[in-house]
């Protein structure tokens, strides 16, 4: 592969979101609003709105979810930035990481100075069958028509990669666990309990209600019972799936030898890179993900990093195999190792290798749309020293990434951020 | 006149009970479902051939909670339905209904175990639909 350049250094200077949840009463311009407003209070030496040059927006199947598209200038407008250009960008899951890509690039090509990039989602007004059918709309066709949803596409990964490295039901348990274990210290998560609270709060329910108390040894006895974990597709069970989440989320992208005007502490776009993948049926092998390694390669190309030097990354976990595979595809760990990382502790807050330090998509919630940005807006505050009682406690954090994921490996990327 | 190398034409096969794909004229590449541009070799040249539907499986998943058209046919959480990859004879890799096995105890199921096609057909005439399935021998 040819050296990545960017046409001159992109640097990124506000950010914001809204916490991922379930928003009865809100829909998708108050939530891009939001983190919006957000990201403007965010930009240390302010900016005015009159400055921005473009949008650059990912949603996935809002067209679908609340039947309205064109989200683009609804946005500028919403925002009252029209009549600056807004681009829509798709790419199931990865949509928003695809809108900073844009964003980057309409800036190194020198076209712009100043760019808003985010994404936003709004599932949680449909039943879960029916967001289980827009989402399965990035299916692959032959995957669709057969009766594959997607937990179902996961789930058969993890028995091909079960099969062939040894691991189990078992290992991907110490994913939800680390999960749920970092979610509570993220004031922006959907699920803010631990798996022990969680626990807990079952036994004092059936206490109360004078029905038989379970007996859970531990948080893997609590995962390993049907009742409180049912299968959704086996060997994916609830608590390996992400959550319906609505939210959004935003970044300030500004050329980088502005970036001083805007805050003393920038954060530069050092490595961005992307994969398109090919489906269960073409894909070269059912143990990895081919277009997170492309995107691996030219992330890591262009900084001239190796994957020992990224200090800690959000990884796409919209199910818990998909975290394992993935630190592996991403160079962390060998082929095969991952899961015996996650047990062995490498992958905790406090361990070599922080992965998911927000709760990833498990806890934090998974508004597909704004998940790209989002997963960018932890690597933003944890680079700053702002993640409070998540910091990631290594001295001197400098570099750190996010890995984000669309469809069943379709649309993969990396983005590598540096503090200077 | 040949059909055109196309989902429309590999569905249209499945209907008559036929596990159709095509080979490269040049570098001889196997793709199923077929493909009207070779990947290998970037070659447009190509010939169907029938595999012989059978195979092993790769992957499988046990499905509690499936999409509408999953459930009109009784499939719940009482009654799990599997699919899967299977890995055919002939070196390509297919998705399909996986049948003959206890969809309902998945841990049971083994990466491995030999299948062979069969075809669900569902609707008569210009509606019917074809769902590939493979049955654990």
């Amino acid at each position: 592969m040819k050296k990545r350049k960017l046409g001159r250094g992109v640097a990124v200077v506000g950010a914001g979101m809204t916490p991922f949840n379930m928003y009865p009463d809100k829909d998708s311009k108050d939530l891009f609003v939001e983190a919006y407003l957000k990201t403007l209070q965010s930009v240390d030496k302010g900016v005015d709105p009159k400055d921005i040059d473009a949008l650059y927006v990912g949603n996935f199947s809002n067209d679908f979810f609340v039947h309205q598209a064109h989200w683009g200038p609804l946005l500028t407008d919403i925002l009252g930035i029209a009549p600056i250009p807004a681009t829509r960008t798709e790419g199931a899951c990865a949509s928003s990481a695809l809108s900073f890509r844009e964003g980057v690039f309409a800036i190194a090509s020198g076209f712009y100075d100043i760019v808003l990039v985010g994404g936003v989602e709004e599932m949680s007004k449909r039943t879960t069958e029916e967001v289980a059918e827009g989402l399965g709309l990035a299916l692959v066709p032959y995957e669709m028509q057969i009766g594959f949803t997607f937990p179902a596409v996961f789930g058969a990964l993890a028995t091909a990669y079960f099969q062939r490295y040894g691991a189990s039901r078992e290992h991907l348990m110490n994913v939800t666990i680390k999960s749920h274990n970092n979610a509570p210290l993220n004031p922006r998560a959907q699920f803010n309990q631990t798996i022990k609270d969680m626990m807990q709060k079952a036994k004092e329910r059936a206490e109360k209600k004078g029905q038989p108390v379970p007996d859970w040894k531990d948080e893997k006895d609590f995962l390993r019972d049907d009742r409180a974990n049912p299968s959704v597709a086996w060997p994916m069970k609830l608590y390996d799936c992400c959550p319906i989440s609505d939210g959004a989320s935003c970044m300030l992208l500004v050329a980088e030898d502005i970036a001083k005007d805007f805050t003393d502490k920038p954060l530069y776009v050092v490595g961005i890179g992307q994969g398109s993948g090919r489906g269960l049926h073409a894909t070269p092998e059912l143990t990895y993900f081919e277009a997170t390694r492309y995107a691996a390669q030219e992330a890591y190309g262009m900084s001239g990093l190796k994957p020992s030097d990224i200090q800690f990354s959000e990884v796409h976990d919209c199910f818990s195999i998909a975290e394992i595979i993935h630190t592996e595809d991403l160079g962390f760990f060998k082929p095969g190792e991952g899961y015996k990382a996650i047990a062995d502790g490498m992958t905790k807050l406090d361990g070599p290798m922080p992965i998911n330090t927000s709760g990833g998509l498990k806890c934090k919630g998974h508004p597909v749309g704004a998940t790209g940005t989002g997963q960018l807006y932890e690597v933003w505050e944890q680079l700053r020293g702002e993640a409070g009682p998540r910091q990631v406690p290594k001295k001197d954090l400098r570099i750190g990434a996010a890995h984000n994921l669309g469809g069943t490996g379709g649309t993969c990327t990396f983005t590598i951020l540096e503090r200077r | 006149m040949e059909k055109s190398f196309s989902d429309i034409s590999y569905n249209q096969y499945l209907n008559e009970d036929k596990l159709m794909g095509n080979r490269c004229k040049k570098c001889g590449a196997r793709y199923l479902p077929p493909r009207p541009i070779c990947v290998k070799c970037k070659s447009t040249e190509f010939e169907w051939f029938e595999a012989k539907g059978t195979g092993k499986l790769a992957a499988y998943t046990s499905i509690t909670v499936g999409p509408p058209f999953m459930v009109a046919e009784g499939h719940d959480r009482k009654n799990p339905y599997c699919v899967g990859v299977v890995e055919l004879d002939e070196g390509v890799r297919i998705d399909a209904r996986i049948l003959g096995v206890d969809a309902k105890n998945p841990e049971t199921i083994k990466v491995g175990t030999p299948m062979t096609a069969k075809y669900l057909h569902r609707g008569e005439g210009e509606n019917m639909k074809t769902y590939l399935a493979f049955e654990a021998t």
